[in-house]
């Protein structure tokens, strides 16, 4: 946990309806058991149909922040996209950003109606390494599709996040979170989810 | 999400809550028996989470079928003595105000009832056709205005709204906005209270009718003149800084978080003073002029218009002090529109006081706009894998090209007004407020006589059909219009997240109760009505054809089917397994199901152009093999 700065600024992307908010509220609320301040900023609504979304988490020891995260002070960014990551790195980025991103594109509508083109995976990739201090990728989807259920790619991606070992969460933290709040027949692949996400970084 | 909200305080004090959730909570608080809304983003979790806790504690909670009859229903329970609460978004504040601003005139009588209006404003439009400030309309209104800046103001707020207009007599207005309604924080909780069976009463104090307004227009003003004097004591309002601040920043809502960190990061805590004025209106102007006068400079920072800042201004002038400026939206130091963000804050405050500020490296920044020009690209808002809406237009589409006419359509609000966004099907040529387009659609059918001959065609939901489009068919009907109107009835009030409306035929609480018949409605009306299957890609477009045929009188096209989202949530399995034959397919040849249909459950294949289909995202409605003209999107019936 060394060099976790106050405030410190998780901000969690993908595209609408690939589960941002889940994850991020189950970080929120396991940090505030451990004592943090947390504010989370969340979009709804009609940037949900198909597009880019973040969730900001504003985590403190000493007071509560506006949701809002400033200009290029990102600490963390947790993707389900790769695209995402890169867009979230040019407002938010910051020569010490964190980055963990899953690989699987997920093509804009433009690029369907060949309007656009989506760019190359070696080069997104190179370009998430330049402007970050350190990145991870894994293509949980992929790991999802092979657990049968893809649904769990955000909790997979939340594993990657336990395995980077970047935030003070352990993962007897997040299996109580889930026993408290998850329906009882969905713990089992959940559980499963999060470990083999934990085991892929 | 029963129990979020509403637990005892006795198992825990404090809890992380959503700001719609903890303006819940501070409702529950306040022992709220009625609660009436509509949809709208940001506002829409506030009625869902009254529904959840509505049997356990004893409030009737309902989806009205538009926010003038929820305003009424509230104003009816607080006149019968009671505690009530009407949510909406910003748009529908102004559907409600004919009925509020007479409410604001009679008050609330003489049985102690209490009445908030929560009205969710959407600064930046991220879901919204505008960015309407609210706070003119509380004041248009009369209704005294309270503005939270925190998650947990929002739940004391509440709290205290309904201790104040019972106090009052007087409705009185929360201004929520996205920042605070989708944030989430800890709250820490008061009690509820003991649920005791609450007496509804008659008025007969007093005749609560507006007319001979002029005596009670003075008694209003009397009463939000001691209201002021209330708010001047507030203890929500406060100050963080030095005794004689260089600049002082008054603030409201979410701009007090962003100047406060903005103070934080350009390390000015010695020389800039903080006010924060949550308690707007009736403004509170003794407490600002104490604290203006102890000020260098002023700046005001708020969203969206300049509201507080013209107070500021105001209260300048009437104390003859109209030799110090307000800094703000009016000098240029922050933009006219827009939300207030923590960026915004820092640049005003940097300009302010000359200083430069830089968030990040500027090699960084160097870096990030290369890589941004290289590859980034956007990504279009549109509609979900399996959206019948896109069907729906799709049929709209080949009919318009068939019968080789010109249309004219008016579109409406919901997730159909995606069509307008650039990967939509762009069909809509004018689209504006709620049940507007069929308003629209009948003043065009009426120009013929003026020579516009080209058809007309109105297109909204099937719950802002029952929210507003009802009166304009009417009004159609009645004066002998001539347009399509297409319903895309989708089972829910999708875009805001599946609440009921009255043609579903549960309630908010999801009880069964009676289920409005749209065709049945429209035909006792007079119209020339037909059902078709959106899915039915050709069956659709052959009705919409036979209509646009027909050229006279008002025509109705319900094209039914349930909301994807809805669908899975009621079906757990996919109707059928898609797969797209290689062999078949061909490619960068044709590309019509992912370049033209544009289903984001389809992918381009690197090689060839080839269309894929993504396993993550297909629900698998199926509609995509009608689409192929070579039969290579294979679809398999799942058992």
């Amino acid at each position: 946990m060394s060099g976790f700065s106050d405030p410190y600024n998780l901000m969690v992307c993908g595209v609408g309806g690939q589960g941002n908010i889940l994850i991020s509220r189950m970080i929120g609320r396991i940090l505030v058991d451990k004592g943090f301040r947390v504010t989370i900023g969340e979009t709804f609504g009609a940037a949900q149909r198909g597009g880019s979304v973040f969730s900001s988490m504003r985590i403190s020891r000493k007071r509560y922040y506006g949701p809002l995260v400033p200009k290029g002070k990102a600490s963390l960014v947790l993707s389900l996209e790769p695209l995402e990551t890169l867009r979230l790195l040019a407002e938010y980025g910051n020569q010490d950003v964190l980055t963990i991103t899953n690989t699987h594109p997920i093509q804009p509508v433009g690029v369907l109606a060949r309007r656009l083109d989506y760019p190359e995976q070696d080069r997104l990739n190179a370009a998430i390494m330049e402007l970050s201090r350190r990145a991870w990728f894994v293509d949980v989807t992929e790991m999802a599709l092979s657990l049968g259920a893809p649904i769990v790619a955000n909790i997979i991606l939340l594993g990657c996040l336990l395995g980077a070992g970047v935030l003070p969460i352990e993962p007897g933290d997040v299996e109580k979170e889930m026993r408290e709040t998850f329906p009882p027949n969905k713990l089992e692949l959940n559980i499963k989810a999060l470990k083999a996400g934990i085991e892929a970084v | 999400m029963s129990g979020i909200v509403g637990y005892n305080q006795e198992q825990k004090v404090s809890k992380f809550l959503l700001g719609n959730e903890a303006i819940v909570r501070g409702a529950l608080e306040a022992g709220v028996d009625y609660a009436a809304g509509y949809p709208g983003t940001p506002s829409s979790e506030i009625i869902e989470r009254l529904a959840a806790e509505a049997s356990e504690r004893r409030v009737y909670v309902e989806w009205s079928t538009n926010e003038k009859v929820a305003s009424e229903g509230c104003g009816a329970a607080a006149t019968a003595g009671l505690a009530s609460l009407a949510a909406m978004k910003n748009a529908g504040l102004s559907v409600a105000l004919d009925f509020l601003t007479h409410f604001s005139l009679t008050g609330l009588g003489e049985q102690g009832g209490s009445m908030v209006v929560v009205v969710c404003d959407d600064p930046d439009a991220h879901s919204s056709g505008d960015e309407t400030d609210s706070r003119w309309l509380a004041r248009f209104a009369y209704a005294p205005l309270l503005e939270p800046t925190s998650v947990q103001e929002a739940r004391d707020l509440t709290r205290y709204a309904f201790q104040l207009s019972r106090e009052n007599k007087r409705c009185v207005m929360l201004r929520s906005y996205t920042r605070l309604s989708h944030a989430s924080s800890i709250v820490d909780l008061g009690p509820l209270p003991a649920l005791i069976a609450k007496q509804a009463h008659s008025d007969s104090s007093a005749c609560l009718t507006p007319y001979l307004a002029r005596g009670k227009h003075a008694q209003t003003l009397e009463r939000l003149e001691s209201i002021r004097g209330q708010f001047e004591e507030s203890g929500f309002n406060s100050y963080r800084g030095p005794e004689s601040p260089e600049l002082l920043v008054v603030c409201s809502g979410s701009a007090y978080q962003c100047a406060l960190e903005a103070v934080e990061l350009l390390d000015l805590q010695e020389r800039v003073g903080v006010l924060k004025i949550v308690t707007l209106w009736p403004f509170p102007h003794q407490l600002a002029l104490k604290h203006l006068a102890q000020a260098g400079k002023v700046l005001a920072l708020e969203e969206v218009d300049p509201f507080l800042e013209n107070l500021l201004k105001e209260a300048l002038n009437d104390a003859g002090l109209t030799d110090k400026q307000v800094l703000g939206k009016g000098s240029g130091h922050v933009p006219l529109f827009g939300e207030m963000t923590p960026d915004r804050a820092l640049e005003a405050l940097a300009a302010v006081f000359g200083l430069s500020y830089q968030p990040r490296a500027a090699h960084y920044s160097q870096a990030a706009d290369r890589c941004v020009q290289e590859l980034l690209i956007s990504r279009g808002l549109t509609w979900c894998p399996g959206c019948p809406h896109r069907a729906s237009f799709w049929a709209l589409d080949r009919a318009i090209k068939a019968e080789g006419t010109d249309v004219y359509v008016t579109g409406d609000i919901g997730c159909y007004t995606l069509d307008v966004f650039p990967e939509g099907k762009c069909q809509m040529n004018l689209l504006h407020a709620m049940g507007s387009g069929l308003g629209l659609a009948s003043g065009l059918g009426q120009l013929g006589p003026k020579n516009y001959d080209q058809p007309v065609i109105s297109i909204c939901g099937d719950s802002t059909f029952f929210h507003s489009s009802v009166p304009a068919l009417i009004n159609a009907i009645y004066n002998r219009s001539n347009l399509i109107h297409i319903v895309l009835d989708n089972d829910a009030t999708a875009m805001t997240g599946f609440q009921a409306h009255p043609g579903v035929g549960y309630n908010a609480l999801g009880q069964p109760t009676t289920k409005i018949d749209l065709e049945s409605l429209c035909r006792s009306l007079g119209a020339q009505v037909e059902v078709a299957d959106p899915f039915d890609l050709r069956g659709t477009a052959k009705t919409m054809r036979k209509l646009l045929q027909m050229k006279q009188g008002v025509r109705v096209l319900i094209l039914r089917r349930p909301c994807e989202l809805v669908r899975m949530k009621r079906q757990k399995n996919k109707p059928f397994r898609m797969e797209v034959d290689q062999s078949k397919c061909k490619g960068q040849e044709c590309a019509i199901c992912y370049s033209a249909f544009r289903c984001p459950a389809l992918m381009v294949e690197a090689e060839g152009g080839k269309a894929s289909i993504r396993d993550d995202a297909c629900p698998g409605c199926g509609v995509c093999a009608s689409i192929c003209p070579f039969k290579a999107i294979v679809r398999e019936e799942v058992a």
